[in-house]
């Protein structure tokens, strides 16, 4: 059931990134006074939102996990927030090499886009070994979701905190991230942020489905155990080898 | 359910009381802590924005040793089936390790701050005390909140002193800001505290939305 609508997913992901690629390098204008380089904003945004939007997404679905009591929902937003940070480490490093490039320093502290998005990245980072060093499942999903639920109401607090700190400071903040597009570059942006958003959609759903299918089988190969352990119970040892109910297990799948 | 979370906040002072583990500690830290900056930053004085956030980061990282220790006498002691069996509001147990924890750090602060202003402060504290008063009472709810919140996903984690602090300081990344923010015009000895209503606000919504947050997923935190 989790397999439904991947293959067409997958190529409509595949399509819009070609598309988004070839946009990128062949049809948006280079940007005034960035120069070439800018285009990496084409990379760094859509990332960035998407997986805000996944961190987001991961604590809405913890919540139906709570509320719901199903596990499924549990590895909804597992998989969720972990493509996220995965997500979060290219949105950083992509973002340093913008700043290099446009600013002259790997780091700059004044953008707050980016600065909240590092605090936000670093209490993610968190998930991942709160999680695993919990060992009753149950629990587990339990408590990881208490944290999936904190944090994603983190994420607007925290951006609204670096802001205010960013706003006293500097009055006019500048925004390099989006406000007034010219056509072309907004096409651009758009087709971007679709691929980024299919791309995870996909990756997300691929991951469910193999967890989903290891989980099948696991749970096929113990019963295919017990049935072979009550059959060899059952067949006087004589003829154990010919027996009907026989089926042979592949070595060390136990 | 107030009745309860009294009674359990009784249980906890007692504790401390007797066994003198998280307060002394904690104080004992934030005073050691003032020395490290007082070599680490070679400077006989501080004021402005450097003692704002001496002092703040200082008091943050001391609420990691009281956060650790909030649910240790549960765990260590069994303290935890005894609380799940009672057929208490799981509510009035965060209450009153919110409130303990609020206790401890406006006992340490009651300590803390006097020797900041001893050992390296340099304009004169008390013109400004009623200003860093409140933004103190707020930012200690704020962190007592999210404190106690943290302490209860760390508890059952195997690696607990670990995951408190990697957990507990980006999540308190907004107190530091508007904390240190509010403070910086109080040291600076010139008494305008300009921007000090907007930083106490942040901090009041920060407490309001992280109050709202932990009353409702605490329940899951205690269930079995």
């Amino acid at each position: 059931m989790y397999g439904k609508g991947l293959r067409p997913l997958a190529i409509a992901a595949a399509i819009t990134t070609i598309a988004a690629l070839g946009l990128i390098f062949f049809f948006a204008p280079n940007d005034a006074d960035q120069g070439f380089v800018q285009k990496i904003f084409y990379l760094h945004v859509p990332m960035a939102l998407v997986a805000m939007a996944g961190f987001v997404a991961g604590g809405v679905m913890a919540i139906a996990h709570l509320r719901t009591g199903k596990r499924s929902w549990d590895m909804r937003s597992y998989v969720s927030i972990h493509l996220s940070i995965i997500l979060g480490l290219g949105v950083l490093v992509t973002g340093a090499i913008w700043a290099k490039a446009s600013w002259g320093k790997w780091w700059v502290w004044d953008e707050p886009m980016l600065v909240s998005f590092l605090i936000v990245f670093l209490l993610y980072c968190c998930y991942q070994p709160l999680r695993f060093s919990i060992e009753d499942p149950e629990r587990q999903a339990r408590y990881a979701s208490v944290f999936a639920i904190t944090a994603a109401a983190f994420v607007p607090l925290n951006f609204a905190a670096v802001r205010a700190a960013q706003a006293f400071i500097h009055p006019e903040v500048l925004s390099t991230t989006g406000g007034n597009m010219p056509g072309d570059m907004r096409i651009t942006f758009l087709v971007s942020l679709v691929a980024m958003g299919l791309l995870f959609v996909t990756l997300w759903k691929l991951e469910l489905t193999s967890k989903h299918t290891s989980e099948q089988l696991r749970r096929l190969r113990g019963k295919l155990e017990r049935a072979n352990e009550r059959a060899a119970e059952e067949a006087p040892a004589a003829e154990s080898g010919a027996h009907a109910g026989r089926v042979p297990v592949a070595a060390g799948s136990s | 359910m107030t009745r309860t979370a009294l009674v359990i906040l009784r249980k906890d002072l007692a504790i401390e009381v007797r066994t003198r583990e998280s307060v002394p500690a904690m104080t004992l830290f934030t005073v050691t802590v003032f020395v490290l900056f007082h070599f680490g930053l070679d400077r006989d004085t501080l004021e402005g924005e450097l003692a704002a956030g001496v002092l703040w980061v200082t008091l943050l990282l001391a609420a990691i040793l009281g956060v650790n220790r909030l649910f240790v006498s549960e765990r260590e002691q069994g303290g935890m089936v005894g609380l799940l069996l009672a057929p208490i509001d799981r509510t009035a147990v965060f209450v009153a390790k919110a409130a303990a924890l609020l206790l401890y750090l406006l006992l340490v602060q009651a300590v803390a701050i006097p020797a900041y202003a001893i050992l390296l402060l340099g304009p004169d504290l008390f013109g400004a005390l009623p200003e860093l008063l409140a933004v103190l009472a707020l930012a200690d709810v704020g962190l007592a909140v999210v404190g106690a919140l943290v302490a209860a996903l760390a508890v059952e984690t195997r690696a607990r002193d670990l995951i408190v602090p990697l957990l507990l300081l980006p999540l308190v990344v907004p107190v530091l800001i508007a904390a240190a923010s509010a403070t910086e015009p109080l040291f600076v000895g010139a008494q305008d505290a300009d921007g000090l209503g907007g930083w106490l606000a942040i901090l009041a919504l920060y407490d309001a939305v992280f109050v709202f947050l932990a009353v409702a997923v605490f329940d899951f935190l205690l269930e079995d």
